[in-house]
């Protein structure tokens, strides 16, 4: 049961839609039916019932109970069905004190209007035929959306880029349930059918692109949680003191004993325009205590998880051979796992240039930085983007990032993936179609073809309040 | 003169014979009014019962307790069960069928029916007061009185038949039509349509060379439609045979264009597509330079051939020239043309789920009247009619089969939900969960229902709980029972499929896909398992439940999940006229077909998925 249905039905619904606080402008929004029978009571001005549509109207709002006129207010009206939710609809604009906010409400919700659910906006623009499912989900990660990176991705999806795969993907399935039903109902017809080889490859090419929108999710997922980088490195490579420095806080405990750092500690900040997640790792060391074994084996786990790693080299050391060791050692199983790692040399103010330029012939790639005296931390930024840049999806590319699409999808990938093992054992057609049925049913789910109540609910009530 | 009737029914086909028989077994009294006492069950097109999906309605039909599968199996002249290579929800029982006895097998049957009268007389319209049909007029002059009418009036109502440029009245080759009905029911309120459909010529059997031919003989061990006792398996089967068309017959043909009816568009009704006519065949398919031509015999006691694929409705001169050129037709000689027949439907969008009219209550339509084709549509519609008309007129509960129960609930489902534009004829991809709907378990699937009812006997019962017990005592079975390496490796070594280390189940055995029940048998019986041969029905029914246990079940899964939609009911007098954000059409539709569920409403043609959800905001709110 949706939880906010009640009171979807013809009432006139406000909200803040700019986030609460205090701003030099904040701006009020109303939709309904009875938008425009409530606004002419409170407005002092030109009528809002008399004007047309996408017109921005300048005067007061006073209560008509008190007289008192509480703020100088800009009114943009829109008319239905030329509105967000598809009703009549205003947006008043007034300035952004808590206090004026709250007075205007309250006389707009005494006058007939209802404070709106969170996401009920959205919601009711999506049940008056503006948004299918993928869309409306499009819209709370677009509201969401904290880099341009994020949000391209979002709009694409908005306009409708990835319920397009989608069909397509569903034509190229039907086409193949198609092939499928044709040999089971006219078998004793004298058509050709298609041989098995075909039908394999047809099968083959749909997981592949069934695959591709999957791997895509920790593409997407990444732009909208921020890109996982680890930072990683034997105790006291100064790992944390490189966190704090990257988001300019005292965010870890930094400290010269090595192994201060037994958790994972992570935090965001935008360079670039992409949203980063970067996470400071206990050091990688053998160790009795358990505490930090703990730390340890967390540390490996989300190093599998990061799209990057910042692997850190304490460069003040005498045994230059046992550090380039190490350096090589970590190194080989990272890049084998296809992970992205950039070496970071730290400490360098500490070290004599011979010796740096031993390192740098080691390790061509090697950046240099000072953690605790931001040196070279400009360098490294820059890397990091460009690294992460080259795997970004242009805006033409269909990312996936919401979970419940992915979960779909994985659905409908492992159906097919049993109907293709299906057609190599030789099972009989009625049980291939009934996994290709299955494949079309979870795909659906995507688009809303089949919908219930749990999955609407679950994804209005992400919406916060004013949209 | 007549009695007041609890059921009147309206023609005696295949929907029509169901509907009486039906009811009169349910314990109404009936009276059955057909045009032509002698017609009574007739084969109008091919003399063959069954095949893919119909064969399963028909057996459906007779877990149902109706006689279709009875009179099938009595007068069965030839059995195959098709797509046996397919996987068991596509085994589908097909019969030739002799098609004279089959007539008076189905009057014998009906006349062995308690509670069941006849009259032969033309019906010419209907006694209504206050939306609620109360009888029956008759050519003759009869007001006859009845609680419910079941309309099935097949090709008749303003038949019209087309041979070449030649065009006369008739439902059927030398039957005159029926008026009067279309009429009436359209004042009434009612929408009614055309359709057409065809039949081939019919030919001499003994001016046929068949060493031309294949040979298509029917199965080793033919099996039979009903799961009662009281018919058996045909012996002496006779063999169809099969050739090809070929490109002088296309040009032959060709040459009787500028006179067909099809194409001079004085046929306005629209045929079937997946059985057209030759002329179709060759005119959408130019490149293909052969069409298949099964040549099937109308009986035992007749020379008579049916030539199926050769439907057609040039000029019969045209027809004659034409087959001469088909192989082993060098001589053939024409008992009669094949022609094509236009007649009046009611779109059944028209209809509720028990087949009842939306309109006027106590009538119910079954058949070719709501656009469908085909022996076993048709009687399925009628069982359905035949049994929710005694229901209603003993003031009762309605009887209806879901789409997860049946093929007749898909029929009927599609039928009310969708309508059809063309000939409704039953595909097992019409169904989606055909995996639960196979021929081998309608009788676990319906009978129970059906006797609960009251239709179904208290025989007919026994069995299918003694089935459905044996069934599942037997998978138990063969969980203990137990077979060593040196027992079982030869016969694996013969089947070809790998040999076993450790003593282990039958169960696991019968799981791999190469091993089958017989092997299985084999086994138990060698080594003294068991000592009796098991009822093939029942290893059968074992083997489907164990080979393909995973996917039944999730099958069922899914059936259940979608049946959530199902349970979210619409209020009939729902008003779709406020939901703005719809298109117009899926507003109209909707309005138009008062969908009972929103599963219902899904399934409605032209509606998108989109206005279902929109459908549900609404219909919570």
């Amino acid at each position: 049961m949706l939880p906010h249905l009640h009171l979807v039905a013809n009432s006139t619904i406000v909200a803040l839609s700019t986030p609460p606080g205090t701003g030099a402008l904040a701006i009020i929004r109303m939709a309904g039916p009875d938008t425009y029978r409530i606004l002419d009571q409170v407005f002092r001005g030109k009528r809002p019932s008399e004007a047309p549509g996408y017109t921005i109207l300048y005067g007061h709002i006073q209560d008509p109970a008190s007289l008192a006129t509480l703020d100088e207010v800009l009114v943009s009206a829109f008319r239905a069905p030329h509105s967000y939710t598809k009703e009549d609809s205003v947006e008043i604009s007034c300035h952004g004190a808590p206090l004026i906010v709250r007075q205007v409400i309250s006389l707009l919700c005494r006058l007939g209007a209802v404070l709106a659910q969170p996401g009920e906006f959205t919601l009711r623009a999506y049940k008056h035929g503006r948004f299918d499912l993928a869309q409306a989900e499009a819209v709370a990660d677009l509201i969401h959306a904290e880099t341009e990176a994020a949000q391209r991705m979002a709009f694409s999806q908005m306009r409708g880029g990835f319920s397009k795969r989608l069909s397509a993907l569903r034509e190229k399935l039907i086409h193949f349930a198609s092939l499928i039903e044709l040999e089971l109902d006219f078998g004793e017809e004298d058509v050709e059918f298609a041989n098995r080889q075909d039908l394999k490859d047809l099968l083959g090419s749909l997981l592949a692109d069934i695959g591709g929108l999957i791997s895509s999710f920790s593409t997407g997922n990444a732009l909208k949680n921020g890109v996982p980088v680890v930072i990683a490195g034997r105790p006291n490579a100064g790992k944390s003191t490189l966190l704090n420095a990257l988001l300019q806080e005292e965010r870890a405990l930094v400290s010269d004993i090595p192994g201060t750092t037994r958790d994972t500690v992570e935090d965001t900040i935008v360079l670039g325009g992409l949203q980063f997640r970067f996470i400071d790792t206990a050091g990688l060391r053998e160790t009795t205590d358990v505490v930090e074994a703990m730390g340890v084996s967390r540390t490996r786990q989300k190093m599998q998880d990061a799209q990057v790693i910042l692997y850190m080299l304490d460069l003040r050391t005498t045994d230059y051979g046992a550090l380039i060791a190490e350096a090589q050692a970590a190194l080989v199983p990272l890049l084998a796992e296809g992970k992205q790692v950039i070496l970071v040399g730290n400490k360098v103010d500490d070290v004599s240039s011979a010796v740096l330029a031993l390192y740098q012939q080691a390790f061509p790639d090697l950046v240099l930085i000072s953690a605790l005296n931001n040196l070279g931390l400009n360098v490294l930024t820059a890397k990091l983007i460009s690294t992460v840049q080259l795997h970004l999806p242009s805006e033409t590319d269909v990312v996936v990032s919401n979970l419940r699409h992915v979960e779909a999808l994985r659905l409908a990938e492992a159906a097919l993936e049993r109907a293709l093992t299906g057609l190599h054992n030789g099972l009989t057609g009625d049980f291939l179609a009934l996994d290709i049925r299955h494949g079309l049913y979870h795909l659906g789910e995507i688009t809303g073809e089949i919908t219930t109540d749990d999955l609407l609910g679950n994804i209005f009530s992400r919406f916060c309040i004013g949209k | 003169m007549f009695k007041q009737y609890d059921v009147i029914v309206v023609g005696a086909g295949h929907a029509g014979n169901e509907a009486a028989a039906a009811a009169a077994n349910m314990g109404s009294s009936v009276l059955l009014v057909t045009m032509n006492m002698t017609t009574i069950g007739q084969m109008s097109c091919n003399p063959a019962m069954g095949g893919v999906a119909k064969g399963q309605i028909v057996r459906e039909i007779d877990a149902l307790g109706g006689l279709s599968g009875i009179v099938t199996d009595k007068t069965t002249i030839q059995f195959r069960m098709l797509n046996r290579s397919k996987g068991p929800a596509m085994w589908s029982p097909r019969s030739q069928n002799d098609r004279a006895a089959f007539a008076e097998e189905w009057r014998y049957q009906l006349e062995s029916t308690p509670n069941l009268d006849f009259w032969q007389d033309m019906v010419t319209g209907l006694i209504v007061k206050n939306d609620q049909v109360i009888g029956i007029k008759t050519g003759l002059g009869n007001d006859i009185y009845g609680k419910t009418v079941v309309l099935t009036n097949g090709t008749f109502l303003n038949g019209l038949i087309h041979i070449g440029e030649k065009q006369f009245g008739g439902g059927r080759a030398a039957e005159k039509a029926a008026s009067g009905i279309t009429e009436q029911l359209v004042e009434l309120g009612f929408e009614a349509g055309r359709m057409k459909t065809g039949t081939p010529p019919r030919i001499d059997g003994r001016s046929l060379n068949y060493a031309l031919m294949e040979e298509q003989p029917g199965d080793e061990n033919p099996q039979k439609f009903s799961y009662q006792d009281s018919t058996t398996t045909v012996k002496d089967q006779l063999s169809c045979w099969i050739t090809y068309t070929n490109d002088a017959v296309h040009q032959v043909l060709k040459t009787g264009f500028e006179q067909s009816p099809m194409f001079t568009g004085r046929i306005k009704g629209l045929g079937p597509r997946y059985c057209p006519s030759v002329e179709d065949k060759i005119n959408r398919f130019a490149d293909k330079d052969r069409h298949q031509i099964f040549v099937e015999p109308e009986g035992r006691r007749t020379v008579e051939i049916y030539v199926n694929g050769f439907s057609t409705s040039l000029p019969e001169e045209v027809q004659q020239k034409a087959i001469r050129l088909i192989p082993g037709f060098e001589n053939a000689k024409m008992f009669r043309p094949g022609y094509a027949i236009e007649y009046d439907f009611f779109p059944p969008t028209q209809l509720k789920h028990t087949l009842e009219t939306k309109l006027i209550r106590g009538l119910f339509l079954a058949g070719q009247i709501n656009g469908t084709t085909g022996y076993e549509e048709a009687g399925g519609q009628g069982i359905m009619a035949g049994i929710n008309a005694h229901l209603q007129a003993h003031d009762k509960a309605p009887f209806t089969l879901g789409r997860d129960q049946a093929y007749i609930g898909v029929l009927i489902d599609d039928l009310i939900t969708k309508g059809t534009d063309e000939p409704y004829r039953m595909f097992t991809s019409r169904a989606e969960f055909r995996t639960l709907l196979r021929q081998d378990n309608a009788d676990i699937r319906l009978t129970g229902l059906s006797h609960a009812i009251g239709l179904a006997s208290e025989t007919a019962f026994a069995k299918v709980e003694a089935k459905i017990a044996a069934t599942a005592q037997l998978i138990k079975d063969l969980g203990k029972w137990k077979i060593t390496p040196d027992q079982a490796n030869p016969v694996l070594e013969g089947i070809g499929t790998a040999q076993i280390r450790e003593k282990t189940t039958m169960l696991n055995l019968i799981r791999r896909p190469d091993v089958d029940m017989d092997s299985i048998e084999q086994m138990a019986l060698a080594f003294g398992i068991i000592t009796e041969p098991l009822a093939t029905e029942v290893s059968e029914q074992a083997s489907i439940q164990i080979k393909y246990e995973d996917y039944l079940e999730k099958e069922r899964v899914m059936a259940d999940k979608l049946s959530n939609l199902e349970n979210i009911k619409i209020n009939p007098t729902f008003d779709y006229a406020k939901i703005s954000s719809i298109s117009n059409e899926a507003r109209e539709k909707l309005s138009k077909a008062k969908p009972v569920s929103l599963a219902q409403a899904s399934r409605i043609s032209g509606i998108k998925p989109s206005d279902i959800s929109i459908l549900l905001l609404h219909i919570q709110s």
